[in-house]
């Protein structure tokens, strides 16, 4: 099952190396990784998404906690919560397919921004499933190229990943 | 200087002096040019004493073994590039047995790293899979805090191995600062649990004593913890059977009529089979590794499993656990004792007698033993019962890793811990003697053996050296067969005895080397001159006696769990199985 693993930990050198080491190691699967500062500066909130058996994502949270630098790990996929990730995308815009890009762009809400005679690039935030179903329609047009942020999570309600 | 200014020290001065602040008498090491600045300030000064091996390796395995027979942190100190490399087997060895160590190994200079320097390696990369925790000095400052969380971290929780690179300006001799021993080590990212929770405890002590077929299997961790105490008293109060693991040998008295021996690949009969007709199994501070349980879907079928460990990792991670407990060991099994003496309900005692029958049949058919008349050579096995014999059960021992491993751990019955000495979970030949050593350094009136073979013992025999300087009496207890024997045990097994670099030839010869290096050596080839010569080898108490013994080769370790049954299918001997 696909979960979504939001660990909070030291902002420190070697920290994240650690993180994607450990999985390397123990041969767990990363679907997609991101990570950043948070409003504290001494500390990082980092966001995976993985794929595995229960027992798997069990160690998956265990081995996280270990980590000397790790100060708290959840799982979001175990309740309420809200996954967004960011891509953009850039495609081949021209002759009949300019417009055909355009309103698929409009109908996932997509923003065009950047343009040139000939290509336009696109912003999408939504779940992955939503980013992947804009691939997919968008391919009436070439796809040049793709960046996705990987997925950034956060619980609803009270419910909170902080110090 | 009043007492509330802080003494002005280097780097140097202040990693050496917060490692003595600590309480940390040896430093096992040996220099070079990453290091010079600290191996001068450990020169202007008397509190910490240095050890100067012969191959960084030995200094882990040094300082692993005092921490295995004392609880407390060994600590390293090797220089950068090949120093670092040549201590990443100890420190694995070190980590996969969760033996508390400060590792402090020296880097090139800040500017250079990154460039390929001489002697440079990425020491934080290449052990960051083996440790505890790793860090690296970026400010000199820093170092009395950095030494005193390595410590902080690597014993305490689940204890392992702590790295501390320091780049060689770091330890400027003429770069001065207030030198103040941390006093709070806290970390808001790591807080080890310290008790157990009371609820599952309940819980636990209360199948126990429903049981009707229980059996305590207790692991390293009851050692680390210190706990041997706490656990021998519930065994002794629920009156159950108690088995150790490699790691926890000692943790129980192994002459106790309680104790059923070792379980696992190479474990006694009766110890796997009363795991297996258990119905509920306490384990304790152990991690069902794959050595023990063998094939985790046969594993104990109908057992209710209890499992106390202080790493939640550990728990349910091959084996489920139907109550886990995350707790020290000592405390939840002190916890739970008093939780068994107050409750009303007791463990059948009938049930507990025919269990106990069952056991001793099991006893009666294939216990601890070994054919004796199939040789006219010397038995490995007859060899170790001597030298427990010679040394009234009391000696620490130490291994390196393959048949006489497995013999020492069969035959030389611990009644104490911390007493048996060996790389359980990585299997590191080579370990014995620097082990030996370590132990030998700090406990100088104590018995000393190291059991190894003739594979085992040439991979860190430029340690003879080292004792010559330190004048460690140790005695080698080399089981000289001529052949890798558990490589040729395998291959005898499932290779049809093709034996693929299992043999060795040219072997030196262990008397005129061990005299090379100024040691006695006694060789023995016949049963009627063990007890003679293993005494002989004893009576010489201040001196490293190398006893070079030659034991029947074909001898293989028994009993041995087939591949992929259960925990009671087991070979008994070259013809038999269960």
């Amino acid at each position: 099952m696909r979960r979504i693993i939001s660990v909070l930990m030291e902002n420190e050198a070697g920290a994240l190396a650690r993180v994607t080491g450990l999985f390397a190691q123990r041969g767990y699967n990363i679907e997609s990784l991101s990570v950043a500062p948070t409003d504290d500066q001494t500390l990082s909130r980092l966001t995976l998404t993985t794929i595995g058996e229960d027992r798997v994502i069990e160690q998956i949270t265990k081995q996280l906690n270990k980590l000397v630098e790790v100060v708290k790990v959840i799982d979001l996929t175990e309740g309420n919560h809200i996954e967004r990730e960011i891509m953009m995308i850039k495609v081949r815009a021209t002759g009949a397919t300019r417009e055909e890009v355009k309103r698929t762009a409009d109908i996932f809400r997509g923003q065009i921004i950047d343009v040139t005679p000939s290509t336009y690039t696109i912003q999408l935030t939504g779940t992955g499933d939503k980013l992947t179903a804009f691939i997919e329609a968008i391919s009436i047009a070439t796809i040049m190229e793709v960046v996705r942020s990987g997925v950034s999570g956060i619980a609803r309600g009270e419910k909170t990943l902080a110090l | 200087m009043t007492a509330n200014t802080p003494e002005m020290l280097s780097g140097g001065e202040m990693l050496i002096r917060a490692i003595a602040e600590h309480g940390t008498e040896y430093v096992y090491g040996y220099p070079g040019g990453a290091v010079l600045h600290i191996y001068d300030a450990i020169h202007k000064q008397d509190k910490v004493k240095h050890v100067l091996v012969r191959h960084e390796q030995a200094a882990t395995h040094m300082a692993d073994a005092y921490a295995r027979a004392t609880g407390k942190a060994g600590v390293v100190l090797v220089t950068s590039g090949p120093g670092a490399t040549n201590a990443v087997t100890g420190i694995a060895t070190a980590f996969m047995d969760s033996i508390p160590m400060v590792v402090i190994t020296g880097q090139v200079m800040s500017h250079l790293i990154g460039e390929d320097a001489f002697q440079e390696t990425d020491m934080m990369g290449i052990s960051r899979p083996i440790v505890k925790h790793n860090m690296s000095v970026r400010r000199a400052e820093d170092i009395p805090m950095a030494v005193a969380r390595a410590f902080y971290i690597a014993e305490s929780g689940r204890p392992g191995p702590v790295v501390v690179d320091i780049p060689k300006d770091m330890t400027a001799p003429n770069e001065k600062f207030p030198y103040v021993f941390p006093k709070d080590v806290s970390m808001r990212s790591y807080n080890p649990v310290q008790k157990g929770h009371t609820g599952q405890i309940k819980k636990a002590a209360k199948a126990l004593l429903a049981a009707r077929r229980p059996i305590i299997y207790a692991g390293g961790g009851v050692i680390s913890d210190h706990a041997s105490e706490e656990l021998t008293k519930l065994a002794r109060t629920l009156g159950c059977p108690v088995t150790n693991t490699l790691m926890g040998l000692g943790a129980f008295p192994g002459t106790d009529k309680q104790f059923v021996g070792m379980l696992g690949m190479h474990g006694s009969y009766e110890a796997n089979q009363t795991m297996h007709n258990a119905d509920v199994i306490l384990a304790v501070g152990a991690r069902f590794d794959d050595r023990v349980t063998n094939n985790v879907k046969k594993f104990c079928p109908n057992a209710t499993i209890v499992h106390i460990d202080i790493d939640p990792a550990s728990i349910s991670k091959t084996v489920s656990a139907h109550i886990p407990i995350v707790g020290p060991c000592k405390s939840v099994l002190t916890e739970m004792i008093e939780i068994v003496e107050k409750s009303a309900s007791k463990i059948d005692q009938e049930a507990l007698a025919l269990w106990w029958k069952q056991i001793d049949e099991w006893r009666q058919k294939h216990g601890g033993r070994y054919r004796k008349d199939d040789s006219e050579k010397l038995k490995p096995q007859q060899v170790i019962e001597a030298a427990w014999r010679q040394t009234k059960g009391d000696a620490f021992v130490t291994s390196d890793v393959g048949q006489h491993q497995m013999f020492a751990a069969q035959y030389y019955k611990f009644n104490k811990p911390n007493r048996w000495i060996n790389s359980g979970g990585l299997g590191t030949m080579g370990f014995g003697l620097p082990a030996a050593m370590g132990v030998k350094l700090n406990f100088p009136e104590e018995e000393v053996i190291c059991v190894t073979g003739e594979g085992s013992i040439q991979m860190n025999i430029q340690e003879l050296s080292t004792c010559s300087q330190y004048g460690l009496g140790v005695k080698i207890l080399n089981l000289n067969n001529g052949y890798l024997g558990m490589v040729k045990q395998w291959q005898d097994m499932n290779y049809e005895s093709r034996y693929s670099q299992s043999y060795m030839d040219s072997l030196p010869d262990f008397i005129a080397l061990a005299e090379a290096y100024g040691h006695i050596g006694i060789r023995i080839t016949k049963p009627e001159e063990l007890e003679e010569k293993l005494a002989e080898a004893f009576s010489y108490k201040d001196r490293l006696v190398f006893i070079d013994v030659l034991v029947e080769p074909k001898e293989h370790v028994y009993p041995m769990q087939v591949p992929m049954g259960a925990m009671n299918d087991m070979f008994l001997s070259k013809t038999e199985r269960t």
